[in-house]
């Protein structure tokens, strides 16, 4: 049964320093709160997982939560480039970070044999490509029954998964909409996992086509409104545009940044 | 009208998409070509973007893959790993569209890291995303790039996702399944593949542009079809609801 938690008693309970946790939302129902949670409480050297890596990984890796980044594309989406990302890889700033790069296919993939309970998964891909050369995990193997060689990647098993859902009952059973992403395969295929909600309902109506996580599958549900922003939540929120174009502004420059982690209340500037 | 040579990559770029064919589109350039041509000549185009839509038919741009106009317009939606592995893996999809930082003489193209170290690049970028399977699994790819020497270049630092390899018979080697880069379409002409070496060569001028002005922007040692074509401008008609459609989004796209 999922416990119904308020988001920093989940956070403090189910993340700990030095775990792989994943954060998933394909451009919809991103867990921003959650990753802002995680600023708050510092945490550290973090294994951040996640398929599209944008602002809200932008702003863990600037404040130094994490040593490692497992990703497919690292970007703002419909903008340009993650500049605390950058800087991260580039200089070392705030500390180094480690990538683990995939592509989307692979990562999707990965997901969904850690959900399976498979140890690994397999694709037509990578071939040809210099991914295999700088990514440890990506191998290949031959198929047993035609003997053609495929590429082999290991099931991403999160210590924790976190994602974003429109609503929740009272059980703890979470219905989600819209554009669905690997949110499903995230919380499966996680050790404990924190879905973040619109909404807290007495009964979850049920929808054609919507993924529905049984409480008895998730470790604890939040109630977050808002909790997305500035990506959105279907039937709830609008995408903040203006806010993505306005982060590259914030990312660009690293006294900015400090500046915006002030104002947001993430980190007091004494304790950095 | 009078056109811009953005303008006319866009439009050659839509141009180059036949009504009723499936098209795995990025976000950018990808997208408004899509679109543009969705509401010209090619109505029943179905538009596919990696966020799992399928069939979208959005009123207006959409400012990212996972915009919620693209889930709201779609015929169905389903999950990543499902547009992956059961829609672009087995080779359903038609076209591939894709931009990049940077595209060689034989169509490979990076969108990881400028600079030869990757442990500690130049200048990081964004990673290759959808890239690589589509380049691998669409029958076709198109590339839709403005052209320069920064972009254009002999041989890529990275590569993210494959064109024609090396080299003539490169990609049955490593046992690629769709055909590679058909067409690079910049802001300049056209660039496809020669028959026999599969070396992009410049088959197209944009109108007003000179062969001298593409060698300049080339990296490469740019062979030229004898004598390429001029293509058509821009139609009025294109070019209005080109510009309708960006004036949707603002400048960006």
């Amino acid at each position: 049964m999922a416990r119904i938690l308020a988001l920093d008693e989940a956070i403090a309970e189910l993340v700990a320093d030095g775990d792989v946790i994943a954060l998933e939302g394909f451009t919809h129902l991103i867990p921003v709160a959650a990753g802002h949670e995680i600023i708050r409480q510092r945490k550290r050297d973090l294994v951040l997982c996640r398929m599209t890596p944008d602002i809200v990984y932008d702003q863990l890796i600037g404040a130094g939560c994490a040593r490692k980044l497992v990703f497919s594309w690292g970007g703002n989406p419909g903008v340009g480039s993650l500049h605390r990302f950058r800087d991260a890889v580039q200089h070392s700033w705030p500390v180094p970070l480690e990538i683990e790069e995939h592509s989307h296919a692979g990562m999707a993939n990965r997901y969904a044999a850690g959900a399976s309970g498979l140890p690994f998964a397999i694709l037509r891909g990578y071939t040809g490509t210099d991914l295999p050369a700088h990514t440890d995990s990506i191998k290949t193997v031959t198929c047993p029954f035609t003997g053609e060689e495929l590429a082999a990647v290991p099931a991403l098993n999160p210590d924790v998964g976190i994602v974003h859902a429109q609503q929740a009952d009272r059980q703890g059973n979470v219905q989600l909409w819209g554009i669905t992403g690997v949110q499903k395969e995230t919380v499966l295929a996680a050790k404990r996992s924190l879905v973040t909600v619109e909404e807290v309902v007495d009964e979850l109506t049920p929808r054609p086509g919507a993924v529905v996580l049984p409480t008895w599958a998730v470790t604890a549900v939040a109630e977050v409104p808002g909790g997305a922003h500035p990506s959105y939540a279907q039937g709830y929120s609008e995408r903040d545009n203006d806010h993505y174009r306005r982060w590259d502004a914030i990312s660009r420059d690293r006294a900015e940044f400090e500046a915006w982690l002030d104002r947001e209340g993430l980190v007091e500037r004494s304790a950095r | 009208m009078t056109f811009t040579a953005d303008e006319m990559m866009s439009v050659a770029a839509a141009r180059s998409l036949t009504d009723g064919a499936a098209c795995f589109v990025g976000i950018g350039l990808p997208s408004t070509a899509a679109n543009l041509a969705r509401r010209t000549h090619a109505p029943d185009l179905v538009l596919i973007y990696e966020s799992g839509t399928l069939g979208a038919k959005p009123d207006r741009l959409p400012l990212s893959i996972g915009d919620g106009v693209l889930a709201d317009t779609a015929d169905s939606v389903v999950s990543v790993p499902e547009i992956f592995n059961y829609w672009l893996q087995p080779g359903r999809i038609d076209f591939g569209f894709l931009g990049g930082a940077q595209i060689d003489r034989f169509g490979n193209i990076n969108s990881t890291v400028i600079g030869d170290d990757y442990a500690d690049p130049k200048v990081r970028l964004p990673g290759a995303g959808g890239a690589p399977e589509i380049a691998a699994s669409c029958k076709e790819v198109l590339v839709v790039m403005r052209q320069s020497t920064r972009s254009f270049v002999e041989s890529v630092d990275f590569i993210s996702s494959v064109g024609y390899g090396r080299g003539a018979g490169d990609r049955e080697r490593l046992g690629l399944r769709g055909r590679g880069p058909v067409k690079v379409i910049t802001d300049l002409g056209v660039l496809e593949p020669d028959p026999r070496t599969c070396e992009l060569t410049l088959t197209r001028l944009s109108p007003g542009v000179s062969v001298e002005q593409v060698r300049a922007a080339t990296g490469w040692n740019l062979e030229v079809a004898d004598p390429p074509t001029v293509q058509e401008p821009p139609t009025d008609t294109e070019l209005r609801v080109l510009r309708e459609l960006k004036a949707t989004i603002g400048a960006e796209a």
